[in-house]
């Protein structure tokens, strides 16, 4: 049996880690590094092996396959009581026949801590509720019960922190707030902070690194910014924020630029950021990214002509149009409001036209609705 | 003239729709009185003729006195009858409990092959009328030569208590979340201090209540203590017997006793919980 | 782990103890019931001495000697369940959703009257509903009850104070199932055009469901098996299958005839039972 680990520290690696429950895999063959001090996001939608995950870090489960290192420590089978690893669950879970004091002392007194008074109150002071701690927990809003359970286990100055979720459960408001409150704590007192979530914009807010979980594996792993501008995969560009993708193919090399055939179209696009593997492509393009002009008047960049206006929304900063092509398919496209009125109509010829340095390449073989299916704002875990 | 009529009718109207829609909104309070009155007029008179100086039978009202509650084991046998009544309350409490709530720590919590079985196995002391596993059990002690008393009535007890208690432990279990072990677990709590302080605690509320069950459950038995306690009086059985004769009002005294100190303990404990989660 | 036992048996462990006493005094004896029900009378030997001749005609003598008391075992228990039911659900329903902060102290008072003893509170009945009670006279002098008309020593006697007596084993599952249901439920169906008897039979009625059937199964159990109401409150024509039984062990002291009885009624009331849960389709009733 291991014994305790309540001393390791160190990054986090998870080396080809399985979950199997009788056929179905939660957990499919997942390596992953977690470097100490990170605020570390999973992003997945329900079902992606995100929660399995995190419950295998923090103890609750045991991986069929693989192994888990704190630092030099292997913690694959170590109680979730001998590891220096605490969790903030989803809705909570506050001890309901404890005061708020003693919910947060729960964890200093397992571990033999007389005097926790001191502690107790600098963490109460850190989530700004000192004057809570004689309460019980079903006296408090859903904010500061989410609060507490943070209070709850960073007093214990874990070596990793996990978070399950756990603004799930508050307003849209509330949770904005949190989520930079979150950061904040997560600056002051210097953690390591694995986030789970399904709340893409909730990722892209706090995490320095999010790994897009999708179906037991990492699609794809990287900073904020740099998964949203270059998605590896169709799942990705879906799942993080919205995506046109058009099928096309290498016709040819300009340099350090590629030479992509859309239905006939030529556009350009650079070598480095194409993931396909062979000459069948999906050429990605955010749709702010895009530009509409009236046909006949000048386009920069890569152009494709022929669109025709199909639909209007004006909301406000921008105004999306929905562009249907020659080929039958229709792109979505994101516009400034820079002069006030929408200058297009419905039913107006157009052309589109975008920078080539913002295109990405998929592989040909993708299935362009991954991701799309599960919005992951209607999810409810 | 016409508005003259006007104003009589009117106000007449609007009383009646509001007669009719007082009674609409308070039909159920109303009835909540009756239903209440109907529980409690035995109780009342129980009470009442507890203060009736009666002599030997307590059947008709012959004046007020206080000697019934001054001296409450006054007719002969009743304390006795009262003590064993305790005596076989508190010891069928504590074996049911314990034995109940193990069994409903085994249900609840675990997935286990014959799971169901077991189910069934604590629903059917319930399906059971009292006067068949009154009857059973008599027959095997007779088999076995044991003389029914006071230990066989004790057994018969536990034997009904159990299914209540296992039913009442299992639905506070039931309602517990499963996370709250695994924060504590997290917590750096291990098993054993994770049921200590968490699961025992947040349980104990639903093994009180079976225990308050099972002991008025058992105190108030008269068939399956018919059958198994011999020569041996219990409280309710010597109101039966009583009964044939005249009760004293000694035993009015004993129940109405009962009945306060229930009441007391009950909204004690009513008082005692709102206040710890204050 | 620093508990020895591997984890798959610690249910039946936890099992053992409860499990292993109800099979020595409750299967045990039920089996042993079974076998006293087929014994017949030693020839020659002292009375209450019999031997195993497997006369199943005991049954079939039980039964039809005393058919008339199964039938009034049944009536009267259904009887007494349909009302304390009608009774019952406006009371509970009144205590979940209408008595706000007084909830709990209403429970207790449903409760409250277990703690006067049984006993005691049906003969208090007995003696408020009898000869020298006020009620009867009184009646009588408003010519709204004939002059040898009689409310004790009848059938509606027995019926009403079995009602009294398990009426708390109906409201408590009742409440507990109506407390459940969340209120915003029945707002909707009200939101959905439906009015206050379609809410009731279509929404509040099917999530009572399991609190109906666990209080009718809790009221009706006992009620075929009582024979203390009918000792108190009825006469000889209100003998019900207990009465039987009771006499049959402990004044005739046929124990074959009590254990075929016994087992008849068990069987029987065990048939209704699942019967009836299947039909209400509750299955998680324990």
């Amino acid at each position: 049996m291991p014994g305790d680990a309540i001393g390791a520290r160190g990054d986090l690696r998870l080396t080809r880690i399985t979950k199997s429950y009788g056929d179905f895999t939660a957990v499919d063959d997942l390596t992953l590094t977690i470097p100490k001090g990170s605020f570390f996001a999973l992003l997945g939608p329900s079902g992606c092996g995100k929660t399995t995950t995190l419950r295998m870090v923090a103890g609750l489960e045991e991986p069929t396959v693989g192994s888990i290192h704190l630092g030099d420590t292997d913690i694959t089978t170590t109680r979730p009581y001998q590891r220096p690893i605490n969790t903030v669950f989803q809705n909570y879970a506050l001890f309901p026949h404890l005061t708020i004091f003693e919910n947060i002392a729960f964890g200093l007194r397992r571990r033999g801590i007389k005097d926790v008074k001191e502690q107790v109150d600098k963490v109460l002071t850190l989530v700004e509720l000192p004057h809570l701690a004689e309460r019980k927990p079903t006296q408090l809003s859903g904010g500061q019960q989410q609060r507490i359970a943070l209070a709850r286990a960073i007093v214990n100055r874990p070596a990793l922190l996990l978070l399950d979720e756990p603004l799930g459960a508050l307003d849209l408001k509330l949770r904005r707030q949190m989520q930079i409150e979150l950061k904040w704590i997560q600056r002051e007192v210097g953690l390591t902070f694995v986030h789970v979530t399904h709340d893409q914009e909730e990722a892209m807010t706090m995490a320095d690194t999010i790994a897009v979980m999708n179906e037991g594996k990492i699609e794809q792993m990287g900073t904020p910014a740099h998964l949203y501008d270059n998605p590896q995969t169709a799942f990705v560009a879906n799942f993080l924020g919205q995506s046109n993708l058009i099928k096309g193919k290498i016709s040819g090399n300009d340099g350090d630029n590629l030479v992509i055939d859309l239905f006939g179209q030529k556009i350009s696009m650079p070598k480095a950021r194409s993931h396909a593997i062979d000459n069948s492509l999906y050429a990605g393009i955010r749709p702010e990214k895009f530009r509409i002009t009236r046909t006949g008047s000048a386009a920069r960049g890569n152009t494709l002509t022929g669109g025709r206006i199909e639909d209007v929304s004006y909301i406000g900063v921008s105004t999306q149009y929905v562009v249907a092509m020659p080929w039958g398919q229709e792109l979505m496209v994101f516009e400034q409001n820079d002069d006030g009125v929408p200058p297009f109509n419905k039913g107006e010829e157009v052309v589109i036209s975008w920078e080539p340095d913002f295109t990405f390449g998929l592989r040909g073989d993708e299935d362009i609705e991954a991701g799309t299916e599960v919005s992951p704002e209607e999810i409810q875990e | 003239m016409n508005t003259k009529i006007k104003d009589a009718t009117i106000p007449t109207i609007a009383f009646q729709a509001r007669l009719s829609r007082w009674f609409g909104r308070n039909l159920l309070r109303i009835y909540m009185i009756f239903g209440f009155t109907y529980l409690f007029i035995p109780v009342a008179y129980t009470f009442a003729f507890s203060f009736n100086d009666s002599g030997k039978s307590n059947l008709i009202w012959k004046g007020f006195t206080l000697d019934n509650w001054q001296n409450p084991c006054g007719a002969p046998q009743i304390c006795d009858a009262l003590g064993n009544s305790i005596k076989i309350g508190a010891l069928a409490t504590i074996f049911s409990t314990i034995l109940g709530t193990l069994i409903a720590f085994a249900i609840g919590r675990y997935q286990f092959r014959g799971r169901s079985s077991s189910n069934l196995l604590i629903f059917l002391p319930m399906a059971t009328p009292e006067i068949v596993l009154g009857a059973s059990l008599l027959s095997l002690f007779l088999v076995f030569k044991i003389n029914p008393g006071f230990w066989p009535t004790v057994i018969a007890h536990v034997v009904f208590c159990i299914s209540f208690v296992v039913v009442t432990v299992k639905a506070r279990i039931a309602s517990l979340d499963p996370r709250l072990e695994q924060v504590a677990m997290d917590l750096y709590a291990n098993e054993l201090e994770t049921f200590r302080r968490v699961t025992l605690p947040l349980v104990a509320p639903g093994i009180v209540g079976a225990a308050l069950l099972a002991f008025s459950l058992s105190f108030d038995d008269f068939i399956i203590t018919n059958f198994n306690s011999g020569t041996l009086i219990t409280f309710p059985k010597f109101v039966y017997v009583a009964a044939a004769r005249g009760i004293p009002a000694q035993a009015n005294v004993i129940g109405s006793a009962m009945f306060f100190l229930a009441l007391a303990l009950v909204i004690a404990g009513q008082i005692v919980n709102r206040k710890k989660t204050r | 782990m620093s508990i020895t036992v591997p984890k798959v048996r610690v249910p039946y462990l936890l099992l053992f103890p409860g499990f292993a006493f109800l099979f020595t005094f409750f299967i045990l004896p039920i089996f042993n019931l079974a076998q006293t029900s087929t014994q017949s009378p030693i020839v020659g030997g002292d009375t209450a001495q019999y031997e195993q001749t497997f006369a199943f005609s005991n049954y079939i003598n039980a039964f039809v000697e005393n058919r008339e008391q199964f039938g009034r075992s049944f009536v009267y228990a259904t009887l007494a369940t349909i009302f304390a039911l009608a009774i019952s659900y406006p009371l509970a329903y009144a205590i979940a959703f209408k008595s706000g902060k007084f909830k709990n102290i209403l429970l207790v008072l449903v409760v409250a009257p277990f703690f006067t003893s049984f006993l005691l509170r049906t003969i208090a009945w007995k003696q408020i509903l009898g000869e020298e009670g006020f009620l009867v006279p009184t009646l009588r002098n408003l010519h709204l009850l004939g002059q040898q008309t009689t409310i004790t020593s009848t059938s509606v006697a027995v019926v009403a104070g079995m009602t009294y007596n398990f009426l708390p084993f109906m409201t408590l599952p009742l409440y507990a199932s109506l407390e459940r249901i969340d209120p915003r439920t029945i707002e909707a169906s009200g939101d959905l055009y439906a009015n206050a008897i379609t809410t009731f039979r279509r929404v509040t009625l099917p999530l009572s469901l399991p609190g109906v059937v666990a209080g009718t199964l809790l009221t009706f159990i006992p009620a075929a098996g009582d024979y203390v109401n009918a000792a108190i409150l009825g006469s000889p024509n209100t003998k019900m299958i207990g009465n039987v039984i009771e006499s049959r062990y402990f004044k005739i002291v046929d124990y074959p005839t009590a254990a075929a009885l016994s087992f008849t009624l068990m069987v029987a009331i065990l048939i209704l039972v699942t019967l009836y849960i299947r039909k209400a389709g509750t299955e998680e009733l324990v």
